[in-house]
């Protein structure tokens, strides 16, 4: 019988070898289809299943993952969402993943390649990875003084320290709550999503760094800059500041505000412009510098260039081949001038840090899992933005806006503040948009804040009512 | 890397096997001491990998772990004690090779304890009773009555004088689920009785019982069987008459199939027939009615019953059913994707995610873990077993003994194939435990019994014949080889 017998073990060889062969096919070659199926729920577990890594201001986590009874092991929770969302970003099942939780992924997770020694360690041990936390640059107390400034108006704040780049505050408004985009459970955070879409207010843009707005008055910054630059002017040289600008080759006229001449006989010394604001001024030495020179200084400024902070923040725009009308226009921060608030922050800190403009950034540090430091962002200098002479002029100047000018409402006592306002008209017919910028103290600032409320209302005024005292309180919050 | 201990173990076994081999020569070894190695092997492999599982979780080995581990250690060295004494020349590697399996099953099942327990924890649920000391409880049945057929069976050929009894009791415990009060039907199928709160799953005894009456009924009738009447396209067939005994088996496997909706087991009693019969006969003719009649089968369980309709609709397309019907299979294919080459590694894969993963699924939860590399060896110890049954039967001389070796090592290969080709989904999904490895004390003990039975019949196939004192094995022997 052993004929038979050994067929027999010939055919449950071959049984043998299909199964080989299917199991090599599923686990080899189908494998990555599989996880890309939908349904598959191991690859999200997987994600869920490792502690992500918190991510910290100051010693306190934002945003940190707690275990649950849930499939998902980990559920993200945000402290205090709204305030830091456009700092922290979501982390959600449906939508993925925005902000830090989204540039920060790999060392969250705790796949960067700044953790290989514990990776090693853990793969030996055999315990699940565990994510490192990032330390963001943000000051909390500035934090919550510029979303308790915004609250109940359209708008963005971004405060830098102006002598390394550090990002101290970023809020805006509205917000939203990560907390329910980050939950686990897709009804509620596909409703709340779709809330937010329809929202015309837009919560979900991170305003401060992405929306765009002519800056208005606060350009006038970058206009006096590249003056003082071309060495033919001084804080004290007169410029001419009728009531009216007549536009080069066209026959439209750019108005002061308040309808009034800048100075007796129609003349304003270029400090006194900046203090209150002269348009009739700021249009003719815009043409008088020309706009290369224009385009140059805010270039050196930090328009035209993209940032990663390691957000992506949208590029401010100095207009391409502006005619002369235009230049004038955008010599007064309007026409086709578009700028971030963190653009804006970062005019004001070029100014403050003696004419030196570093890099914003919002990571300070990389921990590992043990907390150990493995990483420390190192302060970086963007450009020479002016020559520390002149920023002492500028700065002497934006102080005198505070003191005597348009910017009363970010006076402090005790502290002398450098300030600049601005009112942009967006269009026609749209709302206006409110500035501020400053920084304090102005000999040596810790703080240069930028401060941007859409939807203000059409006066002048607007800028030092709505935006300046929102500047003041996040200056007060650093400097306390 | 701790992560594939067992897939770098299991071949390692495979080395020893083979060193073992070569010192074979003239003086008949026992190579006893090559078992109790292996076995030592075997053991190290378990605890290594119910180390990982703690290591997995962050737990540090504590006391019930080596009670644990001490335990299955003791039953082996008792297994091997008893093999040494009663069957000192059984073949060395089946006893390691099915208590490697069992250890195995035991740490997933812990693993998956883990698991159940840290989910109801985190859900402030009460923790569930773990399986593994049930599954280590059966094991230890497994043992006492894997000790007491060799104890007891001092030949395998008394049981040929049992062979009407044993298929009589084989077909009642395999109709006994259908049986008022005490049959239970779970999830579909009517495979269990319940006697007070324990419960069982005849069909494993069934069939051991059922080879042994093949065996012997065969061994009786297979000259007859093997008549050839008429000749058709040069395959000779047999006899009308004769086909009796085939459409017998074939209306017991239709009759499991229709009224316990037990497809695996159905297919296996069938395949196992006729296998059986072809090798008593030499008949192919045997294995061509056969095909026939279980193609004729499958057609008419095809478009008679919708939960075959529905097995075989899930296998083409489990896509289509990924949420119902096909939410075991696709679960269990996802798991072995997640195993890829290497495995997750024990205790770091989602198993648990897996519908059954104790007991029907119980390969896709080691093929997640342990990957492929792990799963071929896996497969491969299987394949060792069988084959070394096989060997079996062909070195033993009785042809009762060479068809009940033959038998019940075929059963053990299609059940495998059965089971891991449908949670792999080669074939349509049955449900059949895997054996040694599933949660499922009928299982094990059946498995560890039919080892046992194995072992004899080795133990008779490589005794030296000098040893052979039976008076009627001493009229038989007209030649000896030298």
């Amino acid at each position: 019988m052993s004929r038979p017998i050994r067929r027999i073990s010939i055919v449950l060889g071959l049984l043998l070898i299909a199964l080989i062969a299917n199991v090599t096919v599923i686990q080899v070659v189908l494998a990555g289809d599989y996880r890309d199926r939908p349904g598959n729920q191991r690859v999200l577990l997987e994600e869920y299943d490792r502690e992500r890594g918190p991510i910290l201001v100051g010693s306190n986590p934002v945003a940190r993952s707690v275990e649950t009874g849930d499939t998902l092991t980990y559920l993200r929770e945000y402290d205090n969402g709204p305030m830091y969302a456009p700092v922290t970003g979501f982390y959600s099942l449906i939508y993925g993943a925005t902000g830090l939780e989204r540039t920060e992924n790999r060392v969250l997770t705790g796949s960067s390649p700044l953790f290989v020694v514990d990776r090693a360690e853990q793969l030996f041990a055999g315990r699940d990875p565990q994510g490192g936390a990032v330390t963001t640059t943000l000051n909390a107390r500035a934090q919550r003084a510029a979303f308790n400034g915004l609250k109940g108006k359209k708008g963005g704040v971004v405060a830098i320290e102006p002598a390394t780049g550090r990002i101290l505050a970023s809020v805006q408004s509205p917000s939203f709550d990560p907390n329910i985009l980050s939950s686990h459970d897709p009804n509620s955070i596909r409703q709340y999503y779709a809330t937010l879409e329809s929202d015309p207010a837009k919560p979900l843009l991170n305003r401060p760094i992405v929306s765009l707005n002519p800056p208005g008055s606060t350009f006038k910054i970058v206009t006096a800059a590249a003056a003082l630059a071309s060495g033919r002017f001084t804080p004290d040289t007169v410029l001419p500041g009728p009531r009216a600008y007549n536009l080069p080759n066209s026959t439209n006229k750019i108005r002061n505000w308040n309808g009034q001449a800048c100075g007796p006989n129609n003349l304003v010394t270029l400090r006194q412009a900046i203090a209150i604001s002269c348009n009739t001024a700021f249009a003719w030495l815009g043409n008088e510098l020309g706009a290369e020179a224009l385009r140059e200084q805010a270039q050196l400024m930090g328009f035209d260039n993209s940032f990663q902070i390691p957000l992506r923040a949208a590029t401010s725009r100095f207009p391409e081949d502006p005619d002369a009308p235009q230049t004038a226009m955008s010599a007064i921060g309007q026409f086709d001038v578009r700028a971030t608030a963190l653009q804006m922050a970062m005019v004001a800190a070029a100014v403050g840090n003696n004419g030196t403009l570093m890099e914003p950034y919002l990571v300070q540090e990389v921990r590992g899992p043990d907390l150990s430091i493995l990483q420390t962002t190192q302060p970086k200098v963007f450009a020479e933005s002016m020559t520390p002479l002149d920023a002492v002029q500028m700065t002497e100047m934006m102080v005198n806006v505070v003191d005597n000018g348009t910017g009363s409402n970010a006076r402090i006592e005790g502290v002398r503040v450098a300030g600049k306002t601005g009112t942009a008209q967006t269009g026609n017919d749209n709302p206006a948009v409110a500035w501020f910028i400053a920084f304090a103290p102005a000999q040596s600032p810790e703080v240069a804040v930028a401060v941007m409320v859409e939807d203000a209302g059409a006066p002048e005024v607007s800028g030092n009512q709505l935006a300046a005292p929102i500047a003041r309180s996040v200056i007060e919050a650093v400097l306390r | 890397m701790p992560d594939n201990l067992l897939a770098v173990g299991l071949p390692g076994i495979l080395a020893v096997t083979d060193t073992a081999r070569r010192s074979t020569a003239r003086r008949q070894p026992t190579r006893r001491n090559a078992e109790l190695l292996m076995l030592i092997f075997a053991w190290g492999i378990g605890v290594l990998g119910t180390l990982q599982v703690g290591w997995a979780i962050g737990r540090d080995p504590d006391a019930g772990l080596w009670i644990t581990s001490g335990v299955v250690g003791a039953l082996a060295l008792i297994m091997h004690g008893v093999v040494r004494l009663r069957a000192p020349y059984a073949d060395p590697i089946l006893l390691p090779a099915a208590t490697l399996l069992t250890i195995l099953g035991l740490v997933m099942i812990y693993r998956l304890d883990v698991a159940a327990a840290r989910r109801a924890e985190l859900n402030d649920n009460p923790l569930p009773t773990p399986d593994v000391y049930s599954q280590l409880t059966w094991f230890t049945v497994a043992v006492i009555l894997f000790a007491s057929v060799l104890i007891l069976l001092r030949d395998h050929r008394v049981l040929q004088r049992y062979t009407y009894t044993l298929g009589l009791v084989g077909l009642i415990l395999l109709v006994l689920p259908l049986a008022p009060v005490i049959g239970t039907t779970v999830n579909g199928a009517t495979l269990w009785i319940r006697i007070g709160g324990f419960s069982f799953q005849p069909a494993e005894i069934a069939k051991i019982l059922l080879t042994i009456f093949f065996a012997g009924y065969l061994v009786e009738k297979r000259d007859s069987l093997a008549l050839v009447r008429t000749k058709v396209l040069g395959l000779g067939l047999p006899r009308l008459k004769d086909l009796g005994p085939l459409v017998v088996a074939w209306l017991v496997s239709l009759a499991v199939l229709i009224f316990q909706r037990d497809l695996g087991t159905s297919l296996l009693f069938f395949g196992l027939f006729v296998a059986m019969l072809y090798i008593a006969t030499q008949r192919r003719s045997w294995l061509v009615i056969g095909g026939a009649l279980f193609m004729g089968g499958a057609v008419l369980a095809y478009y008679m019953f919708g939960h075959v309709r529905l097995r075989v609709m899930v296998w083409l397309d489990p896509w289509t059913y990924a949420t119902d019907e096909g939410y075991q299979i696709v679960q269990s294919l996802f798991g072995l994707a997640n195993g890829g080459i290497l495995g997750a590694g024990i205790g770091q894969g989602f198993p648990n995610l897996v519908p059954f993963a104790s007991t029907d699924f119980i390969v896709a939860a080691l093929g997640e873990e342990i990957g492929v590399t792990g799963l071929i060896a896996l497969l491969l110890v299987y394949a060792i077993l069988v084959e070394r049954g096989l060997r079996a039967a062909i070195a033993v001389r009785d042809s009762f003994g060479q068809l009940l070796a033959a038998g019940l090592s075929i059963t053990l290969g299609l059940q495998v194939f059965v089971i891991v080709g449908g949670v792999t989904r080669l074939i349509p999904l049955t449900g059949l435990t895997t054996p040694f490895l599933s949660y499922g004390g009928s299982s094990l003990i059946a498995n560890w019994i039919l080892i046992a039975l194995l072992l004899r019949i080795s133990d008779r196939a490589r005794r030296p014949d000098s040893e052979v004192l039976s008076p009627d094995d001493a009229l038989t022997q007209v030649v000896r080889r030298t």
